[in-house]
């Protein structure tokens, strides 16, 4: 039998809704496995951990070519629809409520877990110095900025999942 | 399917391990399947999670997620990994004698 996975570090380097999501079910996931998992945000997946954004991500309507209505089975929606004011608003409302019905919870929330069953997060470096941010922009479960090399240092013996 | 003995009775198991009569469990055999998952002695905590999932899957028919679980049994998430470390869902299910859980959460 092949050798069970120990470790996983998981990568989010997108700020949509459906961009955060994988990765921090992945993570979840992985402890409930037992599984060790760091999270390590990046690019506007940062967003994800941002205090004052994170509770407003957005599904993107627009330039997502398998994006279909009302549901995944419905036909799909152009682009130029996609871009009507209201329509990424609507898309977010949507995914929520499906969201919810699976019992998975909001993304602070969902942070909040994952710190709490032992996940590390981290933001990493060279985005928070473009974006002009600090720690203390942050929610509190985000345990430290590090570079890429101490993200390759805390993933020694990890699998890595960039999503 | 293997037969293996807990606690004095020879009971069937699945592939995952767990328990495939749920008429077969008994507290003695919860404690004998703890003790195979590293955990001697189970205390008035893990009661209260092994009792409110035994108590969830009679109604619903699968074990509750660790959000449900944490929300409603009042055991919150550290504990829940404290106590049952590695894999509290799994672990938790499989002592109380249920299935291996289904959802991803």
């Amino acid at each position: 039998m092949a050798e069970p996975i120990k470790k996983v570090s998981i990568v989010v380097s997108r700020g949509s809704l459906e961009g955060v999501y994988p990765g921090l079910i992945m993570a979840n996931g992985a402890r409930m496995e037992g599984i060790e998992a760091t999270l390590f945000f990046t690019f506007f997946g940062l967003y994800g951990i941002i205090d004052k954004k994170m509770d407003h991500l957005k599904v993107a309507t627009v330039g997502n070519p398998a994006m279909c209505v009302p549901d995944a089975m419905g036909p799909g929606l152009p682009t130029w629809m996609g871009a009507i004011p209201g329509m990424s608003w609507y898309a977010t409302g949507m995914m929520k409520k499906e969201i919810e019905k699976l019992d998975i919870p909001p993304v602070r929330e969902f942070i909040e877990m994952i710190h709490d069953a032992g996940c590390e997060i981290y933001g990493c470096k060279a985005t928070v110095d473009m974006f002009h941010l600090t720690k203390n922009d942050f929610c509190p479960q985000v345990d430290e900025i590090i570079s890429v090399g101490q993200f390759y240092e805390k993933s020694a013996g990890a699998q890595i999942i960039f999503t | 399917m293997a037969a293996k003995e807990y606690a004095g009775k020879t009971v069937e198991l699945d592939a995952d391990g767990n328990l495939v009569n749920q008429a077969d469990w008994s507290e003695d055999i919860a404690k004998s399947l703890a003790q195979e998952e590293g955990i001697n002695g189970l205390t008035e905590r893990h009661w209260v999670v092994l009792n409110y999932m035994r108590k969830e899957f009679q109604t619903k028919g699968d074990a509750p997620s660790i959000r449900k679980l944490t929300k409603e049994s009042g055991v919150d998430t550290k504990e829940l990994y404290g106590l049952f470390p590695g894999g509290p869902a799994k672990k938790a299910a499989r002592i109380a004698g249920l299935p291996k859980p289904k959802g991803c959460i």
